[in-house]
């Protein structure tokens, strides 16, 4: 065997984000206090050149490392919508990990490799790839929630996600070790030739099958798997909060692409029914006990939970249709969610963590530009036109209607309406209430202009929804 | 048929181990049960002709996790009999749950929904001759086909280091260091001052 054979240089943009992070580690301890600054820079422009090599490689699908990494292009959007992504979460938190004394280099080198890790959950054509990168992001997202060491809620948050990750990894490889036995492979493609051919042992596939779908569960934060989902959120140090309902949201969606669809397609029938209950559950949850939060990080993370309900609902039509529908979904919820907790770091100065919803009371007054775009956010995430989240819930909706579960469709509906209430208060307090706090609103100005550009985004793509919709279908096509 | 036999000995020894680990009342005690049940599960490695797999779990699990396990039990004092309350009031459920679980694997795992998880359905292992090594069969593949893995499973415990480190290391002002390149350095004059003074006498 030779090098060549390994195909290895496919994997370019994962061996340079490798190097570039552990450049960051080292350059980091020699850098003085005050040039702190220089490992911040250092990190974004890993992520921008990384960025550019992945935009670069080809279209065409490439298997390399003796079928351990595939390069398709569905791995390939998604990895350029994690680098984007993760690129907006260091410009927001800088200012916020300054004022809160943790504006350290250890914060950007776990932040590159959790993207190292979520790179390579992207590009897995193999259930043991899946594990290490879902490790490696994970591993890295723990210590991240912990990174505000002195804050008892950050170490409780970080304690209960790591303990829960932890029984979700069980789950996930006690299911993967059933999927071995039964089919001789850890390779997806082999599972799934294996699954095909296994017409009379189905009910051991489907044992396998439950085990995965749990795991999948807690990782997404789907009901009734979902107990960390507003701890962590609310725990963490608001700049790590914005990584986490992010950039792994994506990567969550291509695990589930590449166990459930690609993997396990053969048993389309027996998650279907699972991933309905798991999308039912979290819509009703989610939506229904967001009203009752003050927190606003609490109600972004109840909120969360729902959306994962309208992905499981893309997913589980078990069409090309309802995937591209529910990788649209997840593109535009993270960029949502960007921006939503975006503005919480925007409102939040040293001392003062803005996080209960009485602190946005009046923000009209206080700064209508500001205003204006968390509107844009709220009616984003409530499903209003003209913004993206409407393409976003409609696509999803069609996906499932064309399989014949309307029943489905009217159930998602139906808490979604309910879902607006909590959305539309946020945008009460914001205009029709006097404010309390009269702190003048201040950030920086590459905060303002990416945060601006993130809000009209949402409202530029709510408009135009037809690229990404079809680079989506593209990918699924 | 010896085999067989050696088999349900070390799995039953396992499994009172594990219980052992579970309900014994002191934490030490659990922590020695551990390991116990560490030694059976790696005879039950060697039956699978792992040796490889079976020393690495002596070694690596007894040898050093467990170690450091039991210095931890010694060294944090836990309250056991605050751990358990609530257990009585909690146990209905759990059972509950355990006992729909247990139900429902069963009937899986069992003969109950067919041939399942019988000899035929699962992949058979291949036998290997005497001479067979296995450590050099896993290190042949561990640096071929499983060369990304490996570097990845490598990435994630620099990780847990840097980790470990940017959670715990704490620069504090009244810690006192020693410069053994400055106090090799001294000299004669940088400790000691000899002063002109008159003699005392005493009267």
């Amino acid at each position: 065997m030779t090098l060549d054979a390994l195909n290895y240089a496919i994997a370019w943009p994962e061996i340079v984000l490798m190097a570039m992070a552990c450049v960051v580690l080292v350059v980091d301890v020699f850098v003085e206090e005050k040039n702190r600054n220089f490992s911040y820079l250092l990190a974004q422009l890993t992520l921008l050149a990384v960025f550019a090599l992945v935009a670069t490689t080809g279209e065409e699908t490439v298997i390399a490392y003796n079928d351990m990494f595939v390069h398709d292009s569905m791995a390939q959007t998604l990895k350029m919508f994690i680098l984007a992504i993760t690129f907006v979460v260091f410009v927001y938190s800088r200012d916020y990990l300054k004022e809160r004394a943790i504006f350290k280099g250890e914060f950007y080198v776990l932040a590159l490799f959790a993207v190292l890790g979520m790179m390579l959950m992207v590009s897995a054509a193999n259930i043991l790839m899946l594990y290490l990168g879902l490790e490696l992001m994970s591993l890295c997202l723990y210590a991240l929630v912990a990174f505000q060491r002195d804050n008892g809620n950050a170490s409780e948050a970080a304690m209960k996600y790591f303990v829960l990750g932890a029984i979700a990894s069980g789950m996930l490889l006690y299911g993967m070790s059933i999927l071995y036995g039964l089919s001789g492979s850890l390779n997806i493609a082999e599972i799934a030739t294996a699954i095909a051919n296994s017409n009379d042992n189905r009910i051991g596939m489907s044992f396998a099958l439950v085990f995965i779908l749990v795991a999948l569960a807690f990782k997404l934060g789907a009901v009734p798997f979902h107990m960390w989902v507003p701890d962590v959120y609310q725990g963490s140090p608001t700049a790590v909060t914005v990584f986490l309902g992010t950039a792994p949201k994506l990567a969550g969606f291509a695990m589930i692409m590449r166990l459930l669809v690609e993997g396990m397609g053969g048993l389309v029938n027996d998650w279907q029914m699972m991933l309905a209950i798991l999308a039912v559950l979290s819509m009703a949850t989610g939506n229904i006990i967001a009203i009752a939060q003050t927190n606003i990080k609490r109600m972004l993370a109840y909120s969360t939970v729902s959306h994962v309900g309208f992905i499981l609902l893309g997913i589980l039509s078990g069409t090309a249709e309802g995937y591209s529908a529910a990788m649209f979904y997840t593109i535009t919820y993270a960029l949502m969610s960007l921006g939503g907790f975006g503005m919480v770091i925007m409102m939040a100065r040293a001392g003062f963590e803005a996080d209960q919803l009485d602190d946005y009371k009046g923000l009209n007054q206080r700064s209508p530009w500001f205003a204006f775009l968390m509107m844009i956010l709220m009616l984003s995430m409530a499903g209003v036109p003209p913004t993206v989240g409407f393409w976003a819930k409609l696509a999803v909706l069609q996906a499932v209607i064309n399989i014949d579960m309307v029943w489905l469709a009217l159930v998602a509906v139906f808490f979604s309406i309910i879902g607006v209430y909590y959305y539309l208060r946020m945008i009460k307090l914001m205009y029709f209430d006097e404010a309390e706090d009269q702190h003048p609103i201040q950030c920086g100005r590459d905060m303002q202009i990416t945060l601006s550009g993130n809000g009209l985004l949402i409202l530029a793509l709510g408009l135009y929804p037809a690229g990404l919709m079809a680079l989506c279908l593209a990918t699924f096509g | 048929m010896i085999i067989d036999l050696v088999f349900f000995a070390f799995s039953g020894l396992l499994l009172l181990a594990a219980m052992g680990v579970i309900v014994s009342k002191n934490p030490v005690h659990s922590a020695l049960f551990l390991v116990l049940s560490f030694f059976a599960c790696s005879a039950l490695w060697l039956l699978l002709e792992a040796e490889f797999l079976a020393i690495t779990l002596v070694l690596v699990y007894v040898g050093a996790v467990m170690v450091l396990f039991l210095f931890v039990v010694m060294m944090l004092d836990i309250n056991v009999a605050e751990m358990r309350e609530g257990f009585v009031r909690y146990l209905p459920v759990g059972a509950l749950v355990a006992v729909i679980m247990v139900a429902q694997m069963v009937w899986v795992v069992g003969d109950f929904a067919g041939d399942t998880f019988n000899g035929e359905a699962l992949q058979q292992s291949v036998r290997h001759a005497a001479d067979y090594s296995n450590t050099k069969e896993l290190g042949k593949v561990l640096y071929t086909d499983y060369v990304l893995p490996f570097e990845v499973a490598s990435l994630i415990l620099l990780v847990a280091i840097i980790a470990a480190i940017a959670l715990t290391m704490r620069r504090r002002s009244t810690t006192k260091y020693q410069t053994p390149d400055k106090q090799i350095q001294v000299k004669r004059n940088d400790r000691l001052r000899i002063i002109k003074m008159d003699a005392e006498v005493e009267k």
